[in-house]
């Protein structure tokens, strides 16, 4: 038997080993090094599940119902198969919801709610207080056993052994201040405790290794193997029945009962969030987790049913409690040094799983509970307090103080009338009720916050009456008749018959009833219940949390603005100073923010900062405190529904789609336009140019031909020779001018000018045209006129080309034109009329198109280039005017410009 | 459809294979006072179904997901 000293000693030191792995692990991360981000690590992590029950008690209950500890083990393993499924959605959820417990998380999911987060605290507490303790005696229990050994078995007492004699107190205070140190470092809970998870890995290689070690020892060390141990069972009736199932009514629904009962623990027990959720760097790491994870469970479990059954052959006539089997059998055998190393495997499959519990129990107390309460104590005015990150800080470490204490008292009470699983069991069943709540929430948006409540309390009023009302009557506080006979005598109501259910034992009796009125509640009263606009929205948040992109689930929640120094100073309160300016330059650098540009933030950021907070105090405070600083409202139910309802999101696209198809029809339909312009312009413009170069050509050929025409004949070709010389320059200008207008490519020559010169000079210009063809050209001048601003050249341009226009449709001699200026209001007129022979109606629409050219009657092919109008046309609207025509056939027409006098 | 949803319809198909391997009335047709290789039927049965469904699941995961030809 290993001294004391000697046990304390490597305690001592094992103890020392974990503090400098966390210590290491917390500066390798600080440095930006993690070590934990591997799958190993991650797996290792994960095996937390695997506590002091699994490592004493499997064999107790072992011996006791032979294969049915498996089952345990196996409902893990069929989970993780799902964990690519379940797991994988509620990391992911996690992760961009700045979720940091299962309390935080069902609060979340419905509606950001104070009550349920609440009410989810409140029974994890009072279901895993009674585990820890369990971990606290089989701490205390083992280090007993080894210290008080006498060379024979037996059994321990501690009903009057003093505190301060007692290990488990000692090494509660030690793991209180391990999970002070290492797992409430930052006020923000989503914050991975690096240093402690690779301290829990290491405990897992340890517990392991403890386990395999005994287990090889007795199935080769004590006994050849097996085949040799199973053979020598098979002799001992009362051993041989461990082969088998019990033989009972009953004994497969419990099986599969307590598979079911597992699958949901492994997910729901709050250690078990915190490891896979809140400490996982990397969602691939499942990948590998979600076998090797189930394999480490193989490993532990090879060697139970060899360690019961020799156990069992070799001490059970001395009345030794089975779960003490797996340190007894190396003192019998006198393996001081593999006794030490099993209690070394106990104490680290104990203290892994008190410190993650306490940790993930105390960011629920302090988050979803003493928060809470504490922002709706008006006379604590913490609403005012600069600086509550220390406060959070506070409350944290209290939290874990108390929860381990509560442990270490609910274990001095009472834990010594019952084995280890039985308890442990009772903690499943406790988290089993998150079930419905949780899982239903991240497969069905329909769940509400009346439904979730009303599920949960049902399932915890059910899993109190038949499961821990009756433990009650070993400590003498309620009468053995009401466990038999039922409350009143009412039969129907036996705790562990009810309604008379029988064939069940008493756990999977109580989870069955408890689970069935906690499901049954929570989707009967979601049926009938209403959501509220952020209930549906975080349901659709979750539910959909793979589809909606990032960017909408940041804009969803918040219309609202706020101010930017508000919203600061309330991340500094509650994260400090340091850590504030940190996130909000790392948000800024992301999105590109100038924080000076405008005091005011956006959606997506007053978003942002919710999630921050949520991080730190819980999303319901969260939503409180950001609330109390924004100015609007939340979007209303309808706006919600529209933005996120799936028909809705399809029929939103549907018509963007729609809507971006008939644009791309209208921009091919004047593409195509364009292109038949083009082709219009090449052929008319290759026309224009050939008529007059073959009159010059033709004219130049009967000179060379006939060199001897009359002189006079001869000047009169020269004469229609040079005419049509004009009409080509004139033409290649007025492409020219129309293309370089179109391009936009014209140099307008701005500047001030006088209407009545423009017009007198344009007037001058053509008076020799009119005075040609015997025309008569009045004009209207004012005495004077406003300045405009304008292109001189062009303007003159524009009369220019209405005049010659109006001499080119007259008819010689009887011709007359008139030309107009006069101001109304503030726009300028010009009005160009003549007695010509006008035009079709139809035709006065597209007269200032290019290369229309209004077909005339008897007169033959119209003179020009189709190109005049289009180029007055530009000019005009160049100087944001107007130009319009009235005309009647046979009677003439008037062509108006209008154009606009600046305001001075 | 995606790698993704191919894995996760093999993993789901996995779990179910598993929870019938595991449950009532499969297992009550090993649950027998004999022994294979010297070893009690029942935790044969159950360690090597457990064994072949994390192997499944190894293979599973850890392979890219290419749509069955």
């Amino acid at each position: 038997m290993p001294a004391t000293e000697t046990i304390l000693f490597v305690s001592l030191c094992y103890i020392g080993v974990l503090f400098g792995v966390a210590y290491y692990g917390d500066k390798r991360a600080d440095r930006g090094r993690s070590i934990i981000n591997s799958p190993y690590v991650y797996a290792l992590s994960l095996a937390v599940y695997c506590t002091a029950w699994t490592f004493y008690g499997s064999v107790g209950r072992a011996v006791r119902s032979g294969p049915g500890f498996l089952s345990i083990y196996i409902g893990p393993t069929l989970m993780a198969t799902l964990g690519w499924l379940i797991l994988r959605k509620i990391l992911r959820i996690s992760r961009i919801h700045r979720i940091n417990s299962i309390a935080d998380f069902i609060s979340s999911r419905y509606g950001k709610s104070m009550t349920l987060g609440g009410v989810v605290t409140v029974i994890a507490v009072l279901g895993i207080v009674p585990y820890i303790s369990i971990q606290l005696k089989a701490i205390s229990t083992s280090f007993l056993l080894l210290h008080t050994y006498e060379g024979s078995p037996a059994n321990v007492h501690f009903g009057n052994l003093s505190i301060f004699k007692d290990t488990a107190f000692y090494v509660a205070f030690i793991l209180a201040v391990f999970a002070v140190i290492f797992g409430a470092r930052k006020p923000e809970a989503t914050e991975r405790h690096e240093g402690l998870v690779a301290a829990i890995a290491l405990e897992s290689v340890v517990k392991l290794m403890a386990f395999l070690a005994v287990g090889v020892f007795v199935t080769y060390g004590i006994y050849n193997g097996f085949g040799d141990l199973f053979s020598r069972a098979e002799q001992m009736p009362e051993v041989s029945r461990l082969f088998t199932l019990e033989q009972r009514p009953g004994t497969y629904t419990d099986w599969t009962i307590y598979i079911f009962l597992s699958m949901l623990a492994i997910v729901l027990l709050p250690r078990q969030f915190q490891v896979s959720v809140i400490e996982n760097v990397n969602e691939d790491h499942l990948k590998k987790a979600i076998w090797l994870f189930p394999l480490y469970m193989v490993a532990i479990n090879v060697f139970v049913l060899p360690v019961a059954i020799a156990g069992t052959i070799e001490l059970s006539n001395h009345g030794v409690d089975a779960d003490t089997f797996v340190l007894q059998l190396p003192l019998i055998h006198d393996k001081s040094h593999l006794a030490l190393l099993v209690f070394l495997g106990g104490m680290s499959a104990a203290t892994s799983m008190v410190i993650v519990e306490t940790i993930a129990l105390s960011t629920m107390i302090s988050n979803n509970l003493v928060m809470p309460i504490l922002l709706h104590i008006p006379a604590l005015k913490l609403n005012r307090r600069n600086d509550l990150s220390s406060w959070l800080m506070a409350i944290r470490h209290a939290a874990v103080v108390v929860t381990i204490l509560l442990g270490y008292i609910y274990f001095r009470q009472t834990a010594e009338y019952y084995p280890l699983v039985a308890i442990g069991l009772v903690s499943f069943a406790a988290v089993a009720q998150f079930a419905p709540a949780l899982l239903g929430g991240i497969f069905w948006k329909g769940g509400t916050k009346a439904g979730a409540l009303s599920g949960l309390i049902a399932g915890f009023i059910v899993w109190l009456y038949t499961l821990v009302l009756p433990t009650m009557t070993d400590t003498g506080l309620i009468s053995h008749s009401f466990i038999q006979l039922g409350p009143f005598g009412w039969d129907w109501l036996r705790p562990f018959h009810l309604f008379g259910l029988a064939g069940f034992d008493s756990i999977s009796h109580g989870v069955f009833w408890s689970l069935l009125a906690n499901t049954g509640a929570y989707v009967g009263v979601s049926l009938f219940s209403k959501q509220s606009a952020l209930g549906h929205t975080q349901a659709t948040m979750f539910v959909d949390v793979y589809r909606l992109s990032q960017e909408t689930q940041e804009t969803l929640v918040w219309r609202g603005t706020a101010f930017i120094p508000d919203l600061k100073s309330l991340l500094e309160r509650f994260l400090g100073k340091e850590r504030t300016e940190e996130a909000l330059n790392e948000y800024a650098q992301i999105h590109h923010v100038d924080w000076n540009r405008s005091p005011t933030a956006d959606a997506s950021f007053v978003a942002h900062v919710e999630k921050l907070l949520a991080g730190a105090i819980g999303s319901a405070s969260a939503r409180v405190m950001v609330a109390s600083v924004v100015k609007e409202e939340l979007l209303g139910i309808q706006e919600v529904m529209d933005i996120v309802d799936e028909t809705r999101q399809v029929i939103i696209y549907s018509r963007k789609l729609e809507r971006a198809t008939d644009e791309l029809k209208a921009a091919n339909e004047r593409l195509k336009e364009l292109d038949r312009l083009k082709d219009d312009f090449i052929s008319t413009v290759s026309h224009e140019l050939r008529t007059p170069l073959t009159a010059i050509q033709s004219i130049a050929e009967i000179l060379r031909d006939y060199p001897d025409t009359q002189k006079e004949e001869q000047s009169n070709f020269l004469e229609i020779m040079i005419n049509e010389i004009h009409r080509l320059s004139r033409l290649i200008n007025q492409v020219l001018d129309f293309q370089k207008i179109e391009s936009g490519k014209m140099q307008w020559n701005i500047k001030p000018l006088d209407m009545i010169k423009v017009v007198q000079d344009a007037v001058d210009a053509t008076r020799q045209l009119v005075t040609d063809k015997d025309m008569l050209m009045t004009v209207h001048l004012p005495e004077n006129i406003p300045t405009i601003t304008g292109d001189r050249d062009r303007l003159i341009q524009a009369m220019v080309n209405l005049i010659s226009n109006a001499v080119k449709f007259c008819e010689p001699q009887t011709g007359q034109i008139t030309v107009n200026l006069y101001q109304r209001y503030n726009k300028l007129h010009i009005k160009v009329t003549d007695n010509g022979i006008g035009i079709n109606e139809s035709d006065q629409q597209v007269i200032f198109k290019q290369f229309r050219q209004v077909a005339t009657s008897g007169r033959g092919r119209p003179q020009g280039t189709g190109l005049g109008l289009a180029i007055t046309r530009r000019i005009v609207e160049f100087h944001a005017g107007k130009i319009a025509v009235e005309s009647e056939l046979g009677k003439g027409s008037a062509f108006n410009i209008i154009l606009p006098i600046e305001k001075l | 459809m995606t790698a993704e949803a191919i894995r996760t319809k093999r993993l789901i198909g996995l779990f179910l294979l598993g929870y019938l391997l595991f449950n009532y009335p499969l297992i009550s047709l090993v649950n027998l006072p004999a022994r294979v290789g010297g070893i009690p039927i029942l935790y044969a049965y159950i360690f090597g179904v457990w064994i072949v469904i994390i192997i499944l699941v190894a293979l599973v995961s850890s392979k890219d997901s290419r749509a069955p030809r």
